[in-house]
């Protein structure tokens, strides 16, 4: 059972001004669903994360509608944009973006915190978002005592703590060898396919494939091609 | 621990150079704003002792006096006049004035002199050390603070000089009558302290007036003022209030220590200021991250803000020890800087305004943060 859960419909993104304009997107419709694990692939520089900003609610687009678990982001101001990001969206990056003065659990509290959610189950769903990523026994260490693929699961964690109904990731194991990359994609798999969420990658890293249910190819700010895979089947 | 405060505990902390050096420039600006504004409230405290240790109820004093050190004279004849009033019991004469010290050795010193009539008891040397008071109504006699024998050239009980060419001999020594001016105070009878300042034997400064138990001071006061003219009469509280007045506004001193004061809270804004921005500006990305993963701007306005207040509450602490130890060596000196309770609480008010004032530069940086640099970063 799939269901659309984030709608994108013939979005534009003009960035950059004067002669330096650039049209990053040029009229994208995509529709992501819960429970699938959908890669958006493409050459550098097509606008995959210009795409990615503006389905994570970051961007706003310059034409055409975004819609989050039924709320357009038409109009929306940089606090609703924040509210919508805090209810619906859980984010990954390349780059891990964790705070290096904080442990692995209060990483991931950080997520639940902004969200206003202070009480002792805070912590208690922080230890089990760690326990998802199978790092139970890192709650107390720091970014800096973990390896890479150990941050972006702690980054994962923190993606999925809050609950989100979709979970959008940026090249997230262009920083992690094929190893830890693999254990990546097998967590963000089970997020999309175990517990209903929509989960959206950009990569261009083919060894991925294999996790995808759905590949949508992006070049020149328009998607040129979109396969469903039987990934889900297995 | 709250998270936000932990991370603002962090952010602080991360740096610790940066951190020291915010702290040194808080401590700097608290610790000045603290002497002058301590100098202030010292100094308006020294510049009353006299009006202080008087017992008065009301002072009589010529019409435009303008503080305690002012010469201008009343003739004794007001005296009767104020004495005929229902309820005044006691006027008693207080004489004061500026006279040279001779020294045996021949060198001369100005001194400040303050007669009274001791039999009434008016305007007597307190804190004796040595001697006993009564002697100061031996011929001659004086009273000086002990720590003015240098100053004086002499050596304690017994000692003589000259005022006016007359002979003086210190009968009484006391501790800790000072002067903000730093003449030495020399108490003695009144009628000796016309004599050595030139007054005239049917003149006098002030009348300190004593009223009858159970009498109207308000009523006395209106009687005084109608049977006597060219006077003002005043209450030691708004004869305190003129003499500081007038020293610490006519003279400029106030207005040279408030500016000082300003000084302080300018250097302190703009270091505090400077360093929150610098420091935010070196984790913007982790704001933006804060923003990426959906909070609200309140929230990262919290983390700068408890940074600010962390920085205020250790400057703050460290600024009020020294402080404390300022007014400790201070203590004993002409010009004390005194430290009240509300200049306390008013000093930790003034450092969390500046502190979080100077957040503000930090606030507006964050305010302009655009979430998506997480993506390029
Ligand atoms: N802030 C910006 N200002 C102007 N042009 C930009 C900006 N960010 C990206 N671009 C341009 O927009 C296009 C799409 O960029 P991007 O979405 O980052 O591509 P991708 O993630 O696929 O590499 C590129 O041509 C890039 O140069
Ligand atoms: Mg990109």
């Amino acid at each position: 059972m799939t269901y659309p859960l984030l709608e994108a419909v013939k979005v534009a993104k003009d960035l950059g001004s004067g002669a330096a304009k650039v049209a990053a997107l040029k009229g994208v419709s995509l529709t992501l669903n819960g429970g699938e694990l959908t890669l958006l692939m493409g050459p550098s520089g097509s606008g995959k994360t210009t795409l990615l900003s503006i389905l994570g609610c970051m961007l706003t687009p310059t034409a055409g509608t975004v819609r989050v678990c039924g709320h357009s982001t038409t109009g929306a101001d940089p606090e609703d944009l924040a509210l919508l990001r805090r209810e619906h969206i859980g984010f990954v990056f390349q780059s891990f973006h964790l705070f290096p003065t904080l442990s692995a659990a209060d990483n991931v509290r950080l997520a639940l915190d902004v969200r206003g959610e202070r009480s002792g189950s805070a912590k208690a769903k922080s230890r089990e978002a760690l326990a998802r990523v199978g790092l139970p026994h890192k709650i107390k260490a720091f970014p800096g005592e973990l390896s890479g693929g150990e941050q972006q699961r702690v980054a994962i964690a923190r993606a999925i703590v809050g609950n989100p109904s979709i979970v959008l990731a940026d090249e997230p194991t262009a920083a992690l060898d094929g190893e830890n990359g693999q254990a990546v994609m097998k967590i963000l798999a089970g997020i999309a396919r175990e517990q209903g969420r929509a989960v959206l990658i950009v990569t261009h890293d083919p060894r991925l494939l294999p996790f995808a249910d759905r590949v949508v190819h992006i070049e020149d700010g328009r998607i040129v091609r979109e396969e469903c895979r039987g990934a889900k089947l297995q | 621990m709250p998270l936000v405060f932990t991370l603002a505990f962090r952010n602080l902390f991360h740096d610790r150079l940066r951190f020291i050096a915010t702290v040194i420039g808080i401590v700097f600006s608290i610790v000045l704003v603290t002497v002058q504004m301590g100098l202030y409230l010292g100094f308006g405290r020294t510049v009353t002792t006299m009006i202080d240790h008087a017992s008065a109820d009301l002072w009589i004093m010529p019409q435009g006096t303008k503080c305690f050190e002012d010469p201008s004279l009343l003739d004794m004849r007001e005296r009767y006049r104020a004495l005929a009033v229902n309820g005044v019991a006691e006027a008693i004469p207080v004489v004061i004035g500026f006279a040279d010290w001779r020294m045996p050795s021949g060198a001369t010193t100005p001194v400040f002199v303050i007669g009274s009539d001791l039999r009434a008891g008016g305007l007597q040397p307190w804190n004796v050390v040595e001697g006993q008071i009564e002697a100061l109504s031996t011929p001659r006699a004086v009273a000086v603070d002990r720590s003015y024998f240098d100053r004086l050239g002499i050596s304690g009980i017994g000692a003589t000089a000259e005022i006016r060419q007359q002979l003086v001999r210190v009968a009484v020594v006391t501790n800790g009558i000072r002067s903000f001016t730093t003449t030495p105070f020399v108490f003695m009878d009144i009628d000796r302290a016309r004599a050595h300042t030139g007054v005239p034997s049917g003149k006098a400064t002030f009348l300190l007036v004593r009223l009858s138990p159970n009498t109207d001071k308000a009523a006395v006061r209106r009687q005084l003022l109608s049977n006597i003219s060219d006077v003002e009469v005043l209450t030691p509280a708004e004869f305190r209030e003129r003499s500081r007045t007038f020293w610490l506004f006519s003279t400029g001193a106030g207005a040279a220590l408030f500016a000082g004061a300003l000084l302080g809270v300018i250097v302190g804004t703009v270091i505090v200021a400077q360093t929150l921005y610098s420091s935010t500006k070196e984790h913007l990305t982790e704001f933006a991250t804060l923003r990426a993963i959906g909070s609200s701007r309140r929230y990262i306005y919290a983390v700068i803000v408890c940074q600010a207040l962390l920085n205020a509450i250790i400057g703050f602490s460290i600024a009020a020890i020294i402080g404390e130890t300022i007014v400790q060596l201070t203590a004993a000196t002409a010009l004390p800087i005194v430290i009240t309770q509300g200049l306390m609480i008013g000093l930790f008010l003034l450092t969390v305004v500046m502190c979080i004032g100077s957040a503000m530069a930090a606030i507006v940086q964050v305010t302009r943060i655009d979430p998506a640099i997480v993506f390029s970063r």
